[in-house]
Formats: C-alpha cells, structure tokens, sequence
C-alpha cells in the first residue's frame, strides 16, 4: 500500500510540473484576457489598417472577377453552351463540380458556428464569424455556378413557383426543385443566423467610428444599446437558430446528393450519397477554414491574439475525425459498389482506376484518405498554422476531384457503349477561376467592413474561464454563464 | 382544369401505364444494313440541325436517330452489328419526374414522352437521367442564319409542320407526333379510324430494307404488333422496368 503511494507519488510530481510548465494556462485565449476597450480597439484597428498589400492583391482579384466571372459568363449567355465543353454523354461538367464543391465549403461555417456553439466548444469563439461568412460567400458562388449551367438561364424564374396564366407550377417530383428549395432556405436561414450575432459587435463599431461608417453600422446595428432585454431577445433569437440551421445543414447536403443517386445511372444511384455527401461536404469545409484562418493569422493586424495554436490545434483534431468519418463512408460507396459485380458499375469503377482520369482518382485517395489520417496525428503538425494551411488546401483538392469524378468522369460511362466520350472542360475553366476570385474577394471587402472576429462572444468567453490563485499556483476555473 | 389520376401516378411521379401504349414500332436488326437513311429522313422531317464538322466529332451531334455499329471479332473475320436508337417513348420514362420546370411531360392521349420546347430551361437532368442516351440538346442557334450564314439557304428546306428550336432546349424524337396527328385529322374528317399502315414514320418510310415498322401496338391485328410478338423480339435495358415502345428484332 505504502508502496504504491510511493511509486505513484515519485513519478506523478516531475510529471505534474514538467506538465504545467507545457501548459501555461495563459497562452489559451480563454485564460488570457485583455480590457474590454483594448480589445475592442485591436479589433477595429484590424479592420481599419490596409497596407498597399492589401490593394495589390484586390486589384487582381477585382480584374479576374470583371473577365473570368463577368466577361466570361456574358459570353456564355450571348454565345450558348457550346463554349463550354458540355456535350453527350458529359451533359452535365464543371458547372455541378463547382455547385456541389461550394455547398461543401459553405458547409464548415454552419458547422462550426452552430454544431460547436450548441455543444458549447469554447475554442469555436473567436472564428465562428469567419466560418460563417464562408457559408454564405459560398452559396453566393454554388448558386450563380447553378445558374450559368443553365440552356436558358433567362428564363431561370420558371423554377420558382410563380403564379401564372398557365397554372404551371414546378415539378416538385423532380430533385432539381428540392434541390432549389433546400439551397434558398439555406441562403436565407445562414444570412440571418450570420447576421444575428453580427449586431453587437456592429454596434461596437458604430461607437468607435466616424463618418460613413458610421452611418454603415449604425443602419446595419439596429439600434442595439446593449440592455439586458436586448441581450436575451438576441440570445433567444441566436439559440432559436442554431438548433434550427443544423437540420437544414444536414438536409442540403444530401438533397444535393439526391441529384445524382435519384438518377439512374451506374455509379450515381447509391444509397449512401447522402451521407457520403455531407461528410465530403465537412472534409472541405474543415480544410478551407484552416486555409482562411491561416490567412487571416498571417495577413490581419492582431489576429495572432485572437486566432492562437489551441485554435489550430483543436481544428486539426476536428479534421481528423472528419477525415475518419469521411473515410468510412467512402468505402461503403466504393466497395459496396465493387462488390455488386452490376455491369455497368463494374465497368465505370475499372474506367477510374485505369482509365484516363486515373490520376485523379489516386489523387483523391491520398489527399482525403491517407495524408491528413497519417499527418493529423501528430500535435506539432497541428499546431504548426502554414501546415495545417496545406493539408486543408490538398484535402480541398482532393475534394474538388471527388465531384469532378462523380460528375463528368462517371458520365461518361452508361449503359450505352456507343456515345462514351471523355469530357474536356473549356470556358469553364474561366468562370471557375472567377468563381474563386469572387469568393476570395468578398472575403476581403468583409474583413474591412466587418469585425471578422466576434468581440462580444470572445469577452462573454473570457468571463466565464478565470485563472484563480491557490497559494501559488494558477488553477483554471469554468462557470456556467447562464 | 386538367386533374391527375392519383391512381396512374407512380412512384416517381410518372404516369405508369401497365398496357403496351398505343404507338409502338419494330426495328429488325437483321435486315438493317446501317446505311443511315432513317437518320437523314428523320433531319429533314424534323428541321434537325447539322452540327458541323468539329461538334459532331466532340460528342454533339443532334439527330433524334442513329445508328451505333458495334463490331464483332478480329479483322479480317469481322462481323458488323447495327442497332438503330432512338426515343424509346418509355412507359415509365425516367425523364419525366427529373425536369424541375415540366418540359418533359408524358401524352395522355398518345401515350408518348411528349417535349415542350417553350417550357424548357436548359438543365439537362433528363438527358442524364436518359438510359438510352437519345436526348440532344441545341448547345447553339445551329439554324438561325444570323449565327451561321451557311445556313440561310437550308432554311428553305425546313418542314413546315415541326418547329425549329432554338438553343438551350433540349429536344427528342417524337415518333414523327405531326404525321400521327395529321393522319388521324384526315381519319377523323372522313369518319373512320386510322388504318394501320396508312401513314408511317419519316424513319420508316425512308428505309431500304424495310427494317422499321411503325403503328398501333395496342392492336393486335396490326404489322407492328405481329412482328412485336414473335420470338426474336427483345427490349432494350428491360431490367430499368422504363417500359419501353420500342422492340427491337434480334439479329437470326
């Protein structure tokens, strides 16, 4: 008895020490707090400061949005659909491609500002905003690339149900139209839930600007004050939200899937779609929150405040059982198909192991499966902000192969051996780099409209985690804030 | 008001029809020797683009008929095998439920997958969702001469009772829908039925070896239903449960 005490008590205190040395509580966010009017001053400070940088890179972004989206879509409208590599059996290309990748993407937001603010996950505090903007920046692309695939996209108006002379209504039996309906609740409920915890820090600004801007924010503000009835009517409202916009996350995703496993084609009327697309969807989303939080960390003034290695850190953990998860749907798709031994699956799955777009395929394996299950692992890497930068980019890609697999390299196989033909993108090209610019573009105009780091939820954060001193240690404390 | 027979409505929203529909037609494989007649009667009778060289070659051809050659054993002991395919005018046609906007309805009266090509926006879901891969979509104004000045001494020669398409609609055989329509004019103006045989597809009529019979499948007495009913007679991708109109006679 005397002797194990011994051996626990002789080994446990080097440890406990060495322990806290690693972990000084201060270098968490929660635990190292800063006045309220300092941070509020760093906050608008990023905001206001814009180095030439800042412009270079806005002026390119700014051209290749006004050609590759503008220009080259105009073109498309004025020319048709034979500009773009389009054709049978590949009716549908790129345009899809770039649906399906930016629902993903705009799937982290919802993700990690509603998921981890129901769960309370307090490392989600200071870029919920930041995600959330890349829910709605994306759908802003996922729609207009739905738009431009269009044969007629003039008469785009004819999906939404209209009343007119004819009593035509859309056809809700088609998938197309869920898909339509489901992405504009979507739009809507992520706009609002964006804008809902924007007010506070919206009036922040407004206090502490001059001019413009302040009419800018004092309009967007609502008149909020700050007053304990305002709080809970916002607190309410944001609650409300957060529980409402995670079904709806979850149901986009897979309606998008019903698109293709509704159909009856090999390879696309699978089962699994839905939640093999919806974990794609996180697997990209996670990726390119890394990405934006890197970038934020390495180009805004006083981010490397806010956005520290436990956000990378806690990011990289959420990656990797993403990545798991991702992974486990992916061989119940493939396998599962394999193992079927149907025709024409059999003869699709050998075209994208051994046929031209192989590359792609390992591609996808290595960039989704094996690099971040085999890298994330290891704390340092997660930690380390530029390499948590590149995974997220390469599973990005490896994403954008997946949908380009799914779409116009399983068109090319069906049931018809006669019309097989590879599909080979061409303006699309054009407009998915002005699909990027765009994105990348409004990112930049909200970093200077907009506080990209929620202050008040990084402040009520702050108040409830306290270092307390006993005797000479500093013991970190967590109470309830409701 | 037009009301839907909740009763016909399938699954998928398709009006699922259990008998073998009205219109039907017999394609002999056996006598088919690929010369590509029905493709260009079929161009003239339905005011089909000619797509030009360069699209043709990348996939973009737009005839509602063609003819896939498929070739058996190694040169010089080869044997060639055609196998015309067009709109199969299915039943249960997974077209249909697909388009958001209802441009591809299915014929109450006809019993065929009809297209409206005013309705249509251009998603391109039914030709996706096209088994037989039949549906060809208009990429550009192949017809209008403004865009291709070749084409304003073509313009003469269009039919006058099929409209011409413009792009961004998709489009399909018919089952040549103007001839049905007007032999059952010129029936109902005389105060009789239609006969069988007394009109046909621009497909049929216009083929050599007499390989394509058109007609009323619903009646048993008629050409196309005796050839329908013989052993050789099979159905493509059956296993889809599509239902389709079209059977074809295989190779003896």
């Amino acid at each position: 008895m005397t002797a194990t005490s011994k051996y626990f008590s002789g080994t446990e205190k080097p440890h406990e020490t060495q322990h806290e040395e690693e972990h000084d509580p201060r270098q968490y966010l929660m635990y190292d707090p800063k006045p309220r009017g300092e941070m509020n001053a760093m906050v608008m400070e990023s905001m206001l400061t814009t180095s030439w940088k800042f412009w270079v890179v806005f002026g390119i972004l700014s051209v290749l949005v006004a050609t590759c989206f503008f220009y080259a879509w105009g073109y498309m409208i004025a020319e048709g659909l034979w500009v773009a590599g389009v054709m049978r059996p590949s009716y549908w290309g790129i345009f899809l491609v770039n649906t399906v990748f930016w629902i993903g993407i705009s799937h982290a937001g919802t993700f990690i500002s509603a998921i981890l603010r129901v769960f309370k996950a307090e490392f989600r505090r200071p870029f919920t905003r930041a995600a959330e903007l890349m829910t709605t920046f994306g759908l802003i692309q996922a729609g207009a690339s739905i738009f431009m695939h269009l044969g007629r996209v003039w008469l785009a108006y004819w999906l939404f149900p209209l009343p007119n002379a004819r009593q035509l209504w859309p056809n809700f039996h088609s998938p197309l139209m869920w898909d339509l309906l489901a992405i504009t609740t979507y739009v809507l409920g992520s706009t609002m839930y964006l804008f809902l915890p924007l007010i506070p820090d919206l009036a922040m600004a407004r206090d502490r600007s001059t001019g413009w801007r302040k009419v800018f924010y004092r309009i967007l503000a609502l008149g909020f004050r700050g007053t304990e009835g305002e709080w809970r009517h916002l607190q309410t409202a944001m609650n409300f939200f957060a529980f409402a916009i995670i079904p709806v996350m979850f149901s986009v995703h897979t309606i998008v899937s019903w698109d293709f496993a509704m159909a009856m084609r090999p390879g696309w009327s699978s089962t699994v779609f839905g939640p093999y697309f919806v974990l794609g969807a996180l697997h990209s989303g996670m990726g390119a929150v890394a990405v934006v939080l890197f970038i934020m960390r390495t180009t805004m003034k006083h981010m490397d405040y806010f956005i520290r290695k436990e956000h990378f850190d806690a990011l990289g953990k959420l990656m990797l059982i993403v990545t798991f998860a991702y992974s486990y749907f992916f061989f119940n798709d493939y396998i599962v198909q394999w193992y079927g031994g149907d025709r024409w699956t059999d003869t699709l799955l050998h075209w994208l192991e051994e046929g031209p777009m192989a590359w792609m395929f390992y591609q996808l394996i290595f960039f989704n499966l094996a690099l971040p299950a085999f890298t994330l692992w290891n704390r340092k890497i997660r930690q380390t902000p530029w390499l948590l930068a590149i995974i997220g980019l390469l599973i990005n890609l490896g994403m954008y192969w997946e949908r380009y697999l799914i779409i116009p390299v399983s068109l090319t196989i069906n049931r018809m051996p006669f019309t097989w033909k590879l599909y080979e993108p061409r303006i699309e090209i054009f407009l998915t780099i002005g699909t990027f610019s765009m994105f990348l573009l409004f990112y930049m105009i909200a970093s200077r409209l907009i506080p990209l780091v929620p202050v008040w939820e990084v402040q009520e954060g702050q108040m409830t985690h306290t270092l307390r001193k006993v005797g000479k240690a500093h013991v970190p404390t967590v109470s309830e804030f409701e | 008001m037009m009301t839907i027979d909740l009763n016909r409505v399938g699954a998928k929203g398709a009006i699922a029809e259990e008998a073998e529909g009205k219109w039907g037609m017999v394609i002999d494989q056996d006598i088919c020797t690929g010369c590509q007649a029905c493709v260009a009667a079929c161009a003239m009778e339905n005011n089909i683009p000619f797509v030009g060289e360069e699209d043709a070659g990348y996939g973009r051809t737009m005839h509602w008929i063609r003819v896939e050659r498929f070739w058996e054993g190694e040169f010089p002991e080869i044997s060639t095998g055609f196998q015309p395919m067009l709109c199969q005018q299915c039943g249960h046609a997974p077209c249909e439920p697909v388009c958001p906007v209802f441009a591809t309805p299915h014929s109450d009266a006809e019993q065929l997958n009809l297209q409206v090509y005013n309705r249509c926006v251009g998603t391109r879901y039914c030709a996706n969702n096209c088994p037989y891969q039949v549906r060809s979509f208009n990429w550009r104004d192949y017809q209008d001469s403004r865009v291709r000045p070749e084409m304003a001494i073509l313009a003469n020669q269009f039919n006058p009772d099929v409209t011409v398409r413009r792009r961004g609609v998709m489009e399909k055989c018919t089952f040549c829908i103007q001839r049905i329509h007007k032999a059952q004019d010129k029936a109902k103006s005389e105060g009789r039925e239609v006969e069988d045989g007394e009109f046909t597809t621009a497909c049929a009529q216009a083929c050599p070896a007499n390989a394509i019979t058109f007609g009323r499948i619903d009646h048993p007495e008629s050409l196309v239903s005796q050839l329908a009913h013989q052993d050789r007679g099979v159905k493509h991708l059956e296993e889809l449960n599509t239902l389709p109109r079209v059977t074809y006679l295989k190779e003896g």
